[in-house]
């Protein structure tokens, strides 16, 4: 693989490839926890530690874990990092912990860890998978920022907790709940379509390519192929 | 009775108002990528409801047999995956030996079940809502028939979706996301209506 500078690999999490809004992966966090700013943010860093961490484990390990057990070793190796990510929380910030709930041990199975760790730490050395790391868990945490701030601010007329007082009277409730997160992601996507001009690799929908299980399952019978 | 009227409530809220799909967003991956077709929706729809009953029958006694008396509740994450990925394995290797037929309709979904997050969420929050055995088993059924139940009605969706005129930067994903959102909005309509159903 060609060795590329270490800022545009920096780079093309948060902007190029952003997991959220181009690659379209990690959609069940995205939608879950932008209710409120607090939770989102909170959801984007646990998630960045993670995935730091564990493309860092990766890089280092990928002479050792043989071909054909890479899929458990990672989700192992993710299993652990998310453990003590979820109790360092516990601990800490008890709020945040109580907030994001189940979703919390759900960064195991989010599907741009397990898929950077496939598509980008086993091939590339250490420091780059760091970057890596820090480029889409930052272009994780940036999306779910935006798109929280977008349903918090118009549907509960508040950012990360504080009111805006002009607002109080025009929520739209609507956006809190759960199709008003499907809805403002749907726009976005749409709103990065405009803003690109169209540009961006438009996902047509999701497909084997992207997906962390392409190689694991068997392609030849998988029709989902160019879905 | 008064068990069988909470095991009545557990089904039809877990597939009606909780919808694991439309309401707590678990498992949105495979309900985008393959709700194309009916009958797809059908097989992945049946693949996980078959995965989460058998996943609740096994994490549920390891949980409370094992890890809690051992104390070792921190590793429920690291225990359920492995489970879960190892239970995907050898469901698709037995399928394949004794029933071709059926490994020929569901083989195909199998392996995208194991980090499907629906899967590792209902035995997770079985054990954190403290359901007994017999209510979480009910809870999965529900969960994985709710699944089932959102896949097919937005397979509907989408086929008449494919023949209108959608305008450029909705192309794609993006109406499909809005749609969905329809149908999530349908669904709130079922709040309210099963804490109710005996009162």
């Amino acid at each position: 693989m060609k060795e590329k500078s270490s800022l545009s690999v920096l780079l093309n999490g948060i902007i190029k490839e952003n997991p959220v809004l181009v690659l379209i992966l990690g959609t069940c966090p995205t939608l879950a926890t932008t209710t409120t700013v607090d939770g989102a943010f909170g959801m984007g860093i646990a998630a960045l530690v993670v995935l730091v961490c564990s493309n860092v484990f990766i890089s280092l390990l990928r002479k050792v874990i043989p071909e054909t057990m890479r899929i458990p070793c990672y989700i192992v190796i993710i299993a652990g990092f998310v453990t003590m990510v979820k109790m360092m929380i516990q601990a800490f910030l008890p709020s945040l912990y109580e907030a994001l709930g189940v979703y919390l041990d759900l960064i195991t199975v989010n599907c741009i860890i397990l898929g950077r760790a496939e598509m980008f730490a086993n091939k590339n050395a250490v420091v780059a998978s760091a970057l890596d790391g820090v480029g889409m868990g930052l272009g994780f945490t940036l999306s779910l920022t935006v798109m929280s701030t977008i349903r918090e601010v118009f549907g509960a007329a508040s950012f990360a907790g504080i009111a805006i007082p002009f607002m109080q009277d025009y929520k739209i409730e609507f956006l809190t709940k759960a199709p008003g997160g499907l809805l403002v992601y749907g726009l976005l996507i749409a709103l990065i379509y405009v803003v690109t001009q169209g540009k961006a690799p438009l996902k047509k929908s999701f497909s084997c390519e992207g997906c962390p299980n392409a190689e694991f399952c068997n392609s030849q019978n998988c029709d989902m192929k160019g879905a | 009775m008064e068990s069988l009227k909470i095991l009545i409530v557990i089904l039809l809220s877990s597939v009606l108002v909780d919808n694991y799909v439309l309401s707590r967003f678990l498992g949105i991956c495979p309900f985008l990528g393959v709700s194309k077709k009916i009958d797809q929706a059908v097989g992945m729809g049946v693949a996980v409801t078959i995965v989460m009953l058998i996943a609740t029958v096994v994490t549920w006694p390891i949980q409370y047999f094992v890890l809690n008396t051992l104390n070792l509740g921190y590793l429920q994450n690291i225990v359920f995956i492995l489970i879960i990925a190892s239970l995907v394995q050898i469901l698709e290797m037995f399928l394949k030996k004794f029933s071709p037929a059926l490994h020929k309709g569901l083989g195909v979904y199998l392996p995208l079940i194991t980090t499907n997050c629906a899967v590792l969420g209902v035995t997770i929050n079985n054990i954190l809502d403290g359901y007994n055995f017999i209510e979480s088993m009910v809870s999965s059924l529900g969960c994985g028939l709710g699944f089932l139940l959102a896949m097919v009605l937005f397979s509907g969706l989408r086929s008449r979706i494919d023949d209108t005129q959608v305008p450029a930067p909705f192309k794609g994903l993006a109406v499909t996301l809005i749609a969905a959102s329809f149908i999530s909005l349908a669904f709130m309509g079922f709040s309210g209506i099963v804490e109710n159903i005996f009162a």
